[in-house]
């Protein structure tokens, strides 16, 4: 995978999911490896963070008009508040 | 003249829960760790309990999807009152008649089936009206030798049925990757469902029509059926016309991942409405492949697996006439190259295009039919609510048109959407499951319009980052 | 956390947001896209 041939300095994930449950899983396969479920990256412990597009520290360093045309709809659709919740936590480890 | 008219459609299920250890995630998994057969088994449902599982009973015709709102969660917690195998819509038919058809329905000679279970498949599709007794008695039941033989030399994979091996089926080349016993066995799962939603349709229809009088087939699933120069050669479709006894008719596949259905049944009218054929039949079949598909999230969740049905579905669609519901063909929603995968533009593609086109507004839709996998199977999983995710885009882009107040987002999706229902069987759980719903509905007056949109997935295939989708109002 | 400079693993959802939005998005605040990929859950 391309993470394992360039190394992991300065890399992070950036996810849309839009729901709590699936945006979690990700993060935390990522991050520590949970097999449970096993999504595509299943057994795979990067150590790598996860953020999510909608995340207020994300969203303020996007171009606004590319955020109106990629994001404004997502974020008006989904409970945006519910589904970053985890992320932080997650990070945090 | 009238757009081209949907005369009849057909929701058949199958109950497959020996099949599910053949399904794309479960048959990985085994290789990794056999150990995991007997979680798998007993987490199995019987056929009572499939067919007693509002959902399935909303997509047979019994009930309607909107009613699920009304049952207590979870659903597989109680069997729906009144559930019947025989559907407003279709028959919900039990793994020994699957295997039967399976039988049927294989022209290379790789099924054996043994002959118990001939023998109940025979019974039970017979009492349906779905096979000719001469048809089931020109088939071979399979000794324990030719079931078993090759089970043990590699060259053939159980089908199993109540636990015991019933049958087998082989692979159809020695060497070839496209022709091993799980392809095929994936393919002629799909032409069986298909085949057996296709003689539930001629039956609801053979008041006033015979298999002659289907001109053209056109089948919307998404299995690959073809050999090693050519692994997605396809042509299900005539192997399903075939099958249903369609002499006068030829066909082709339509593919576009889960729109492909939906993608049919516009091509269908579209044939029709340029005065080629009077009468198409549109026929996809399940997906073998997903069976099992979010069976770990069950197992861990002390759930049944739910995922142990193929669907299958038939649209007859014809020239039209007043007294049916239109295919609405001025008002396809297309999502084009050029509209990009901002999920605003496809939204505006497949939502408010083909509104705009109509001169409708967002309330003037009856019902909106998306993505309509049942929630139940998906959120143990974390995948969410599918069908409420698109209800929600969908809502949210009429709240910044300013069609609809933010809080009476949830008002809107009470009142035009509906809660998922359908197995997570891909095409057929994208809009199509719900035709049936809508005919019924505008034939007794209840409902007026209903947009059908469906999404295709195409960048999982690696050759484009694009997902593609397509849609129409149906109108009565 | 800043986005300018980071090389970034985009994992987008087709009723979410995408990995083609994700990735303008986090280009246009100077990241680098190592590799996106859109999930489909069903």
């Amino acid at each position: 995978m391309v993470v394992e041939q360039k190394g992991t300095e300065d890399v992070v994930a950036v996810l849309g999911a839009n729901s709590a449950a699936a945006v979690e899983m990700t993060a935390l396969t990522l991050m520590s490896g949970d097999p449970s479920y096993a999504g595509p990256l299943a057994g795979v412990a990067l150590g790598i963070p996860s953020f999510h597009i909608l995340e207020p520290e994300i969203v303020g360093q996007i171009d606004a008009a590319i955020y109106e045309r990629e994001l404004a709809l997502s974020a008006l659709a989904m409970d945006v508040d519910e589904v970053v919740a985890p992320m932080k936590s997650i990070r945090e480890g | 003249m009238r757009y081209p008219v949907i005369t009849g459609v057909a929701n058949v299920l199958a109950h497959a829960p020996g099949l599910v250890r053949h399904g794309s995630k479960p048959l990985r998994d085994l290789a990794g760790d056999p150990g995991l057969a007997g979680a798998i088994t007993a987490h199995l449902r019987s056929y009572d309990a499939a067919v007693g599982y509002a959902p399935n009973q909303a997509y047979i015709g019994n009930r309607d999807p909107e009613a699920l709102r009304a049952l207590p969660r979870p659903w597989f917690n109680a069997l729906d009152q009144g559930a019947s195998a025989d559907g407003a819509f279709g028959d919900f038919i039990g793994e020994a008649e699957l295997l039967g058809l399976l039988k049927l329905c294989d022209r290379a000679r790789l099924v054996q089936v043994d002959p118990a279970t001939l023998g109940a498949a025979r019974a039970g599709l017979n009492r349906r009206g779905l096979v000719s007794v001469a048809e089931m008695d020109g088939l071979v039941p399979g000794s324990d030798d030719a079931i078993v033989k090759p089970i043990g030399s590699g060259d053939a994979i159980p089908l199993w049925l109540d636990g015991r091996v019933a049958g087998s089926i082989a692979r159809g080349h020695e060497q070839d990757e496209a022709l091993t016993a799980n392809v095929l066995l994936e393919n002629l799962a799909a032409k069986s469902t298909g085949v057996l939603a296709l003689r539930r349709l001629l039956r609801q229809v053979e008041h006033r029509l015979g298999p002659d009088d289907i001109e053209f087939v056109i089948a919307g699933s998404e299995e690959a059926v073809g050999d090693r120069y050519q692994r997605g050669g396809g042509n299900l479709a005539k192997a399903i016309a075939e099958a249903g006894g369609l002499g006068r008719a030829t066909g082709f596949d339509v593919k576009s991942f889960c729109a492909s259905t939906l993608y049919g049944v516009f091509n269908a009218a579209a044939m029709i409405q340029a005065g080629i054929f009077s009468r198409v039949v549109v026929v996809a079949g399940g997906s073998l492949a997903k069976l099992g598909m979010k069976y770990r999230a069950h197992v861990a969740k002390e759930m049944p697996i739910l995922e142990d049905v193929l669907a299958g579905i038939a649209i007859l669609v014809e020239r039209g006439t007043d007294a049916e519901p239109c295919i609405r063909l001025d008002t396809l929603g297309l999502h084009t190259v050029a509209t990009g995968s901002s999920q605003q533009a496809v939204v505006e593609a497949l939502v408010m295009s083909p509104l705009a086109k109509a001169g409708y507004r967002l309330r003037d839709v009856d019902r909106y039919a998306t993505e309509m996998h049942n929630p139940e199977v998906t959120e143990p999983a974390g995948s969410g609510d599918v069908p409420t995710g698109n209800y929600r885009l969908i809502a949210a882009l009429g709240a910044m048109r300013g069609e609809i107040a933010r809080d009476a987002i949830p008002a809107f999706i009470t009142a035009h959407g509906m809660p998922g229902y359908a197995p997570t069987q891909g095409h057929i759980a994208s809009a199509v499951c719900y035709l049936a719903h809508a005919l019924r509905a505008m034939r007794s007056g209840k409902m007026k319009r209903a947009l059908f949109m469906a999404k295709g997935s195409l960048f999982l295939g690696r050759m484009t980052d694009a997902a593609d989708g397509v849609s129409f109002l149906l109108e009565a | 956390m800043d986005l300018k400079g980071k090389r970034v693993l985009v994992i987008g959802e087709r009723d979410g947001v995408n990995a083609p939005a994700i990735e303008a998005c986090v280009k246009s605040a100077g990241a680098e896209v190592l590799y996106a990929e859109t999930l489909c859950f069903v």
